[in-house]
């Protein structure tokens, strides 16, 4: 596979701050939109209800105000995407523009779809949090920087540390999150490690 | 020192560590359903990959599936498109599919453990986060996204890094009337739910090895609402009892075999964990969540909070849950009225859950202002129910019985909440929307509580109930 389009060193954007703790894969996407068979068009589901009355007209979020129309770096606080292992969640947010992801913390699931899908699953401190947050709200017109080899970002000329975890910087890095190549690799070692195993061949052996 | 079974299992299907630093792990069993699987195999057939071991994918149907009209085209034109394209994938690759036709179909963590599949000292993944149910085997299982899915079908194998484990211990025994869901909604309760995030859960003590197999699932499935991935119980003589005779158990002439390799994988008495919980089951009440999210629970007892009472952190999301509940704070759950009473899911739709309900629905009847519905687990659990009657009961007192499947858990059939309907559930998440309403509310309890509150109108203790 061509890992070379694949590298993240770097990505800049204009951020949408969607606040609230431990928010949910259903909150996300609601279970009625994952009737697809393709992740194609998810994006105009993200926050459905979130965004949407009953009867279709808008609610204030801030995936429905314009000052955040384009803007690719979603920041959350914690807990983000817990509950469902859908992957229609990063899935809808991506397709919704969204291409790094910066929390107080997220749900372990919710984490590793994001790392599997090259999207940034980045944390910081809540106070660094609520402050990206706040200036957005003020400001949403400002570009971020983010750098995952160095592991911080540059907000309106202030430079802030966040963390991410060793194995998600190294495969953005060498864009190998996509990791079916990668454990390919490992060729006739997957079947030996299969033989070893007392039940594979139903304990006959 | 001592290994848990969890970190034993891990290091047996490790096939190594990658450039990430992750570990890629085999994967001993792949279920897969319609909902989760249709871009995994989208992705594998665009990359012109196979699958490398379709003998260890399962497939079944579930999410979808209407659990009163079930003919086929479905009514339903985007279900029935999911359902074309499990048939043709399965088809295409090879891979078993118990679907409508057979009389294996029901919810992918029923019929695991049902037909002997799940089986303990195995890796086990599914697209779906109550994978965490067949941990009650001893086996390592986990929820994974569909990029994973698409790596567990072309290598068998999936790239993680290795969690934490810590143990639960709970011991004495547990009350009259309190149940396994009642066990798990005080863990999350208590441990709240992130605080799993980055772990392994291993429930232990004498509450827990005096549960049978079903009861251990109804923990083990929860523990991801709790945060932890995984949830597991070392195997014993009543997980050997419960696998006997099952289609895929290891054959009478092997069983000694298999056995060896069980007991090899149980924790040590001397296992180090990274963190330890202790609870006794003697204290434990029957709970009742009253929020937006599984850890906002009460006893049925107790009150619901008092904001001024609360961690600033945890004011945030309890206010929204009063928003949306449209409950007072510090008012009592007991009492409460009910719209819909739902009865079903993967945590608490086994036969021995309908036989909890059931003995409480007989000879009562479901009150007029309630909608009632009775969503058998797995084909096999509706027959089981219906060679011993409980369909009927369920029928004279004014539950519906309906056919297998999700149902309700999730709402993507036809059976949701309405409006602002306040909604008694056994299953899992009472996330805003969950059940098919934006504005739908969910209180999740046990089984018997269900029942109880279908044939009371509202939430009552089980344990009142005359002759209960
Ligand atoms: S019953 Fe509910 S939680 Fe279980 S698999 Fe179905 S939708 Fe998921």
């Amino acid at each position: 596979m061509d890992t070379k389009n694949m590298k993240r060193e770097s990505l800049s954007g204009r951020c949408i701050p969607v606040r609230g703790n431990d928010i949910d894969t259903d909150r996300i996407i609601p279970a009625r939109y994952m009737k697809v068979v393709s992740f194609k068009g998810l994006g105009e589901f993200a926050f459905y209800d979130e965004r949407f009355t009953s009867d279709g007209s808008l609610k204030s979020h801030s995936f429905n105000n314009d000052a955040y129309k384009g803007a690719s770096v979603l920041l959350v606080n914690k807990n983000f995407g817990c509950g469902s292992s859908r992957e229609h969640a990063p899935q809808a947010l991506h397709r919704a523009g969204v291409t790094a992801v910066i929390g107080e913390s997220f749900a372990e699931i919710f984490e590793g779809n994001c790392g599997a899908m090259g999207i940034p699953a980045l944390t910081a401190s809540p106070e660094v949090i609520e402050e990206l947050m706040g200036k957005t709200e003020k400001h949403p017109g400002l570009e971020m920087e983010i750098d995952i080899r160095s592991a911080k970002i540059n907000y309106n000329g202030v430079e802030y540390n966040i963390s991410i975890p060793d194995s998600s910087r190294s495969s953005l890095l060498a864009g190998t999150w996509d990791s079916t190549a990668s454990l390919l690799n490992s060729g006739s070692l997957i079947s030996s490690r299969a033989e070893n195993l007392p039940y594979i061949n139903g304990f006959t052996k | 020192m001592g290994k848990n079974l969890f970190n034993k299992v891990w290091d047996l299907h490790k096939v190594g560590t990658l450039d990430s630093g992750l570990d890629q792990l085999f994967i001993g069993l792949h279920l897969i359903h319609e909902v989760t699987s249709p871009q995994a195999f989208a992705m594998i057939n665009e990359r012109g990959l196979h699958v490398m071991y379709p003998e260890r994918t399962f497939a079944t149907v579930d999410h979808i599936v209407p659990t009163e009209n079930q003919t086929r085209p479905f009514t339903d034109t985007l279900a029935e498109k999911m359902m074309e394209a499990l048939e043709l994938n399965t088809t295409e690759h090879g891979i078993p599919l118990y679907d409508l036709k057979s009389e294996n179909q029901g919810i992918v963590h029923i019929i695991g453990p049902e037909l002997g599949l799940t089986q303990p000292g195995m890796t086990i993944a599914c697209g779906d986060s109550h994978t965490s149910t067949h941990g009650a085997f001893g086996s390592i299982a986990f929820g994974v996204g569909t990029s994973q899915i698409r790596d567990i079908l072309a290598t068998q194998t999936m790239a993680i890094s290795r969690p934490k484990v810590r143990l639960i211990k709970i011991s004495g025994s547990m009350p009259q009337g309190v149940y396994a869901k009642d066990v798990i909604l005080r863990v999350i309760k208590d441990l709240g739910v992130k605080g799993g995030i980055g772990y392994a859960y291993e429930f232990g003590g004498t509450a827990i090895t005096k549960l049978s197999m079903e009861e251990r699932m109804t923990i083990c499935n929860m523990s991801i609402e709790g945060g932890a991935r995984v949830g597991y119980i070392n195997p014993d003589e009543t997980t050997y009892e419960y696998m006997k005779g099952r289609p895929f158990s290891p054959k009478e002439d092997n069983y000694k075999k298999a056995e060896d390799y069980w007991n090899s994988i149980k924790s040590d008495s001397d296992a180090i964990y990274d963190d330890v919980y202790s609870l006794n089951a003697e204290d434990l009440q029957p709970m009742v969540t009253w929020g937006i999210n599984p850890g906002q629970s009460v006893e049925i007892g107790e009150n619901m909070p008092l904001l001024r009472d609360l961690e600033q952190d945890d004011r945030e999301t309890v206010e929204q849950a009063y928003n949306h509940m449209g409950f007072k704070e510090g008012s009592p759950i007991k009492g409460q009225e009910i719209n819909v009473a739902f009865i079903g899911s993967c945590t608490n739709g086994r036969i021995s859950d309908l036989r909890v309900a059931a003995e409480i629905a007989k000879g009562r009847k479901v009150d007029s202002h309630v909608r009632a519905l009775v969503v058998p687990g797995s084909k096999h659990v509706a027959k089981q129910a219906e060679d011993e009657g409980l369909d009927k009961i369920f029928i004279e007192a004014g539950f519906q019985w309906r056919n297998a499947g999700c149902s309700m858990c999730l709402a993507m059939n036809s059976d949701k909440l309405k409006g602002r309907e306040l909604s008694a559930s056994s299953s899992n998440r009472n996330f805003i929307g969950r059940q098919g309403s934006p504005t739908g509310r969910t209180l999740l309890m046990s089984p018997a509580m269900v029942a109880a509150a279908a044939v009371s109108g509202k939430v009552v203790d089980a344990r009142d109930l005359e002759g209960v």
